[in-house]
C-alpha cells in the first residue's frame, strides 16, 4: 500500500503521449494519447504485439530518431523530457532512467567483454578509475547472483547463456543506480526454466533500491503476478488501468478476452477461447480510409 | 572440438589445392590457345627443320597435351617459370624487377582509398538519406563508373599540362633517373636510404596523381561496403543498448558499431588491394609506369607465352592468397570465431 | 488413381505457372518503381537514348564517321564540329554516335552469352547437386578469383586481338557470378511442393529444369546481368584502350581514346568526349542496377 502513497508525487508523469511515424505525407500514429503516472512502484504494460507498448519505453528515453513524439506533458522528476536537449538526455539515459532490452543475444555488443560493457555504463556517468569501475562491476555481477564474477567479467556475449546474459544486462542497467527502469519483455527470449530466476533477481533489486519499474510484456499472467498496477494497451491506446490484484474485475471486453484466453489449473479442458479480433480489423480500416 | 577444427582445416586445404590445380589448368590452356608457336619463337623464322625438331623435342612441344601439362607443373614446382621471349630473361626475374613499382603505387592508392573511404562510408551510414549521404553516394558512383585510364589522362591534361602541379609519366623526371642506387626497388625507400631528398620529392610528385586516381576507384568500393556494413550494425539492438546506457552518438558509433565492422573492413581492404592490380594494368599504361601492369600488357600485346602464363598464374595466386588472408584475419580478430 | 495423378500434375503446372507469373508481374512493378525514382529513372533514360542513338546512328551523326579530311585535322570543338575533329579530320561526335552501335553490340552479345550460360550452369548445378555441383562451383571459384579485366586480357591474348574476341573474352569472364546466383535460387526452389509434384508425375529432370526452375530464376538473373553491364562496358573500353579490343578505324570509344592519347596534351577533346560517353553509359547502368537492388531488396535500401 505504501506504493500508492508515492503516486501523489510521482517520478514520471505522462499525459497524452502520441508517437507517430511519417508515412509519405501523412503521419501514422502508433501511440495515440497515452497517460500514466509512475511512482516507486512496478507498473505493467500489457498488449499484443503492435499495440505500441514497446514504443512507449523508447519514446520516454527519446530513442526514436525517425518518429514524431508529442505529449501534453512528459515530466521526469521535474525535467520536461519533451523539451530536453540531446545533451540533457545523455545525462538522463542510463543514469536516471534505463531500459532492459529483450534478448541478450542481440542487445549485448558481441565484440566487447561483458564486464567492460557493464563498467562502461558506470564510467559514462561517474568519474572513476578503470580499477574502481572494475570493482563496482564485479560487485554488481555478484548482486545479480553470478557466482564467478571474475571469470564472467572476461567473457564475450556469445560465451554466456541467455539467462546469464539477461542478468548481465540487468547489472549493466542498474549499475549507475537509475530511478526508473523500463523492462521491455525482459524474459520472453529466455528459457522457461530461468525466467522466474531472472525475474526474481530483477524484482529484488528494484524493490530494495526503491526503483520505479515499467514492465512491458505481452504476458498478462506474468505482469499480473509481478506488478502492482497494470495498463492494458491496444492499438496504441490504454483500454484498461487497474491494480494487479484487482484484475479479475476488469470491465473492458478486450482485457476479459485476454484473461479468458489464459489457461488455469482446475479449469475446463476444452480448447481455450480465442481472442475475438474482429473489431481490430474494422478500426484499422477506419484509421486508414 | 580439436578434431572438428582439424577436419575443417583439412577441407580448406583440399579446397585450396583444387583451386590451385584449376588455376594451373586455366593458365596452361591460355598458353596453348595462344597463336604463337613456342618452338618458332625460340629458334627464329630462318631455322631449318632439323633444328626446329630438336628444340621441339627439348621443350616437349611434341608430347601429348596431358604430358605437356605435367611437364609444365613439374617445371613450376622446380621454380622454373620459363624464359620470357621478349626480354630473354627468366620470367620470374622480370616480375621481381617490376613488382616494387606496382606495390609502391598500389600501397599509396590503398592508403588514399581506405583513408577516405572508411570515414566517408561511416558518415554516409550515420547520415543516411540526408544530403551528405546523397553527395557521397554520387561520388562513389562516379568512381565506380569512370574508365580509370580516361580519368588518368584527364588528370594529366589538367594537373600536368595545364597547371603543372605534378610530374608527368614515369616514376621520376628524366634527369633524376639512375641517381640513387637500386637497393629495394621502392624508389621512396631507396631515395631515403641514399639521403637524396630531391629524388624523393620528385618520386612523390610522380606518384601522387596515378595513386590518387587509383585510390579514388578503390575508395568508391570501400565507401560503399563500409556504408552497408555500418547500416547493418546501426540497426542492431546493441546500439540501442549503448544509447540507453547514456553514451553519446559518436561513442556509440566508434566504440560500439565500428568495433563490429573492423574485421569486415580489413577483409574488403585486402580484397580492394588485390583489385588495384586491375586498375594498375590501365593506369600504368597511361602513366608509363614501369610496373607489373605494364609488364602484363606488353607481354600480351606481343604474345610472350611464358610471361603471360606466369603473370596470370601470379594474379590468381595473389587473389587466392588475399582471400585466405582475410579468412585468417576473421578468425584471429573476431571473438566469436576464436 | 489416374484422375488423382492428373490432378496433382495440373496443380503442379498451375502452381509453377502462377509463381512464374507473379515473378514477372513483380518485375513489371519494379520497372514502374524505377522510373519514379530520379536516379534510376536517369539510368533508364540514358540507356534508352543509347538504344535510339545506336539504331539511328547514320541519321543522327552529322558526318561520316570514317570520312578523312586532313585539312580539318585536330580542330577544337566549334559549331561545325561540336566535339572537334581528330588527327585525320574525322568528326569526333559522329564517331561517338557510331561507337554507340559497338557498345550496344558488346552489351547485347555478352548478355546473350552470359545469361544462358550462367543460368544453365547454375540451375543444373543446383538441381543435380553432388559431384557435378562441386566441380561446377570450383570452376566458378577459379574464374571469380581473377579481376575480370586481367582474365579477359589473358583470353584476348590467347585468341588474338579483335572486337569479336574481346566480346568472347568478356563473356567468358562474366558468367560465374550469374551461375552462383542461379544456383542459390535453384536450391531454394528445388524442394518446393510443385517441383516435387511434377517429379512424382514423372517429368524428366531436363523438363523440370527448363519448364519450372529456369523461368523462376530468370527475373533475378536479368537483374544480375544488368548489374554487371557497367563492368562489361568498362572492361570492353579498357581492352579497346590497350589495343586488345576493337581495332582502328572502328569508332569504339576505348580505341578512340587510345589513338587520341598521342595528341591529348594539346587536343583534350580527343580524349575527353569518348571517355565522357563511357562514363555516362556505365554510370547509367550503375544507377539502374542500384535502383533495381533497392526495389528488389527493401532491407538494403537507403
Amino acid at each position: 500500500m505504501e506504493t500508492q502513497m508515492d503516486n501523489r508525487n510521482p517520478l514520471l508523469r505522462v499525459e497524452g503521449l502520441r508517437v507517430s511515424y511519417r508515412n509519405g505525407r501523412t503521419y501514422t500514429p502508433v501511440v495515440k494519447g497515452v497517460s500514466f503516472d509512475l511512482g516507486r512502484e512496478r507498473l505493467g504494460i500489457v498488449g499484443e504485439s503492435g499495440s505500441g507498448k514497446s514504443t512507449i519505453g523508447r519514446a520516454l528515453l527519446k530513442l526514436l530518431p525517425t518518429a514524431r513524439i508529442e505529449a501534453e506533458r512528459m515530466e521526469f522528476e521535474g525535467t520536461d523530457l519533451l523539451a530536453a536537449t540531446e545533451r540533457q538526455m545523455l545525462s538522463i539515459r542510463g543514469q536516471r532512467m534505463s531500459m532492459i532490452l529483450q534478448d541478450p543475444k542481440f542487445s549485448l555488443n558481441p565484440v566487447h567483454k561483458v564486464g567492460d560493457q557493464i563498467a562502461e555504463a558506470y564510467r559514462v556517468h561517474n568519474k572513476a578509475s578503470a580499477q574502481a569501475a572494475r570493482e563496482r562491476t564485479l560487485a554488481m555481477l555478484e548482486a545479480v547472483k553470478i557466482r564467478d564474477p571474475e571469470r564472467v567479467y572476461g567473457l564475450y556475449p556469445h560465451e554466456v547463456s541467455g539467462g546469464m546474459g539477461q542478468r548481465i544486462m540487468i547489472a549493466m542497467m542498474l549499475i549507475p543506480e537509475p530511478q526508473i527502469i523500463i523492462a521491455d519483455e525482459p524474459t520472453s527470449a529466455l528459457d522457461v526454466t530461468v525466467r522466474m530466476q531472472v525475474l526474481n533477481i530483477l524484482n529484488e533489486l528494484v524493490t530494495n533500491k526503491g526503483i520505479g519499474l515499467i514492465m512491458i510484456s505481452h504476458d498478462l499472467n506474468l505482469v499480473r503476478n509481478f506488478c502492482d498496477r497494470v495498463l492494458v494497451m491496444r492499438h496504441g491506446e490504454v483500454v484498461e488501468e487497474r491494480a494487479a490484484r484487482d484484475m479479475q474485475n476488469c470491465v473492458h471486453p478486450y482485457t476479459r478476452g485476454l484473461l479468458a484466453a489464459q489457461p488455469h489449473i482446475g479449469g475446463s479442458r476444452r480448447p481455450l477461447p480465442v481472442l475475438n479480433r474482429e473489431p481490430l480489423v474494422r478500426t484499422t480500416r477506419e484509421a486508414q480510409p | 572440438m580439436n578434431n572438428a577444427r582439424f577436419s575443417a582445416f583439412g577441407r580448406q586445404a583440399g579446397t585450396i589445392l583444387v583451386t590451385l590445380i584449376g588455376l594451373l589448368i586455366l593458365t596452361f590452356c591460355i598458353g596453348r590457345l595462344m597463336p604463337v608457336d613456342p618452338v618458332r619463337a625460340i629458334v627464329g623464322e630462318e631455322a631449318d627443320r632439323a633444328t626446329y625438331e630438336m628444340v621441339a623435342e627439348r621443350i616437349g612441344a611434341n608430347l601429348p597435351l596431358y604430358q605437356q601439362f605435367f611437364k609444365y607443373v613439374s617445371d613450376l614446382l622446380h621454380g622454373d617459370f620459363g624464359v620470357s621471349i621478349r626480354t630473354g630473361q627468366p620470367v620470374i626475374n622480370d616480375i621481381l624487377h617490376v613488382m616494387p613499382a606496382t606495390i609502391e603505387l598500389a600501397t599509396f592508392a590503398i592508403i588514399v582509398g581506405a583513408g577516405l573511404g572508411i570515414p566517408l562510408g561511416i558518415l554516409a551510414a550515420v547520415r543516411r538519406n540526408k544530403p551528405v549521404d546523397h553527395v557521397i553516394r554520387f561520388l562513389t558512383l562516379i568512381g565506380h563508373s569512370m574508365p580509370i585510364f580516361w580519368t588518368g589522362m584527364i588528370g594529366l591534361i589538367v594537373f600536368y599540362a595545364a597547371l603543372d602541379l605534378v610530374g608527368g609519366g614515369g616514376r621520376l623526371s628524366d634527369y633524376y633517373i639512375g641517381l640513387v642506387p637500386e637497393t629495394t626497388g621502392f624508389l621512396l625507400i631507396d631515395s631515403l636510404l641514399a639521403g637524396d631528398w630531391d629524388v624523393f620529392w620528385d618520386a612523390v610528385n610522380h606518384l601522387l596523381l596515378p595513386a590518387s586516381i587509383l585510390g579514388y576507384s578503390s575508395m568508391a568500393y570501400i565507401t560503399r561496403m563500409t556504408r552497408s556494413f555500418m547500416l547493418d550494425q546501426l540497426n542492431q539492438e546493441y546500439v540501442t543498448t549503448a544509447r540507453v546506457k547514456g553514451l553519446s552518438k559518436s561513442r556509440t558509433i566508434w566504440h560500439h558499431a565500428f568495433a563490429n565492422i573492423r574485421v569486415q573492413l580489413v577483409t574488403i581492404v585486402a580484397l580492394a588491394y588485390g583489385s588495384l592490380l586491375e586498375g594498375a594494368v590501365l593506369i600504368e599504361t597511361v602513366f608509363s609506369w614501369p610496373g607489373f601492369g605494364q609488364y602484363i600488357t606488353n607481354n600480351m600485346l606481343v604474345g610472350d607465352m611464358n610471361a603471360v602464363m606466369t603473370c596470370v598464374l601470379l594474379v590468381g595466386v595473389i587473389f587466392i592468397g588475399l582471400n585466405l588472408l582475410s579468412d585468417a584475419l576473421y578468425k584471429i580478430f573476431d571473438p566469436r570465431t576464436r | 488413381m489416374t484422375t488423382k495423378s492428373i490432378d496433382i500434375g495440373t496443380a503442379a503446372m498451375t502452381a509453377s505457372r502462377e509463381k512464374t507469373y507473379t515473378a514477372w508481374s513483380r518485375l513489371l512493378r519494379v520497372l514502374r518503381e524505377l522510373l519514379a525514382n530520379p536516379s534510376s529513372g536517369f539510368g533508364l533514360v540514358v540507356i534508352a537514348i543509347l538504344l535510339v542513338t545506336a539504331l539511328l546512328a547514320p541519321w543522327i551523326a552529322p558526318y561520316e564517321p570514317n570520312l578523312i579530311n586532313l585539312s580539318q585535322a585536330l580542330q577544337p570543338p566549334s559549331a561545325a564540329h561540336l566535339f572537334g575533329t581528330d588527327e585525320l579530320g574525322r568528326d569526333v561526335l559522329s564517331r561517338i554516335v557510331h561507337g554507340s552501335r559497338i557498345s550496344l553490340t558488346i552489351i547485347t552479345i555478352v548478355s546473350v552469352i552470359v545469361g544462358p550460360l550462367g543460368l544453365l550452369v547454375g540451375t543444373t548445378a543446383g538441381y543435380f547437386g553432388g559431384w557435378y555441383d562441386t566441380v561446377m562451383m570450383r570452376i566458378t571459384d577459379i574464374f571469380l578469383s581473377f579481376p575480370s579485366l586481367i582474365l579477359s586480357l589473358a583470353f584476348v591474348a590467347a585468341l588474338g586481338a579483335s572486337l569479336e574476341n574481346a566480346i568472347i573474352a568478356i563473356g567468358l569472364t562474366a558468367w560465374p557470378p550469374i551461375a552462383r546466383l542461379a544456383r542459390a535460387e535453384t536450391l531454394t526452389f528445388r524442394n518446393a511442393d510443385y517441383i516435387s509434384a511434377s517429379r512424382m508425375q514423372g517429368a524428366s529432370k531436363l523438363r523440370i529444369i527448363v519448364k519450372s526452375i529456369m523461368p523462376m530464376c530468370l527475373p533475378s538473373v536479368l537483374v544480375r546481368v544488368t548489374l554487371s553491364m557497367a563492368t562489361v562496358i568498362l572492361t570492353a573500353a579498357g581492352l579497346g584502350f590497350l589495343g586488345l579490343g576493337a581495332q582502328p578505324p572502328l569508332p569504339e570509344w576505348g580505341a578512340m581514346i587510345a589513338t587520341g592519347r598521342r595528341y591529348m596534351l594539346d587536343n583534350w577533346w580527343l580524349v575527353a568526349f569518348p571517355g565522357g560517353a563511357i562514363l555516362v553509359v556505365s554510370l547509367a547502368f550503375n544507377l539502374l542496377g542500384d535502383g533495381l537492388r533497392d526495389a528488389l531488396d527493401p532491407k538494403q535500401g537507403h
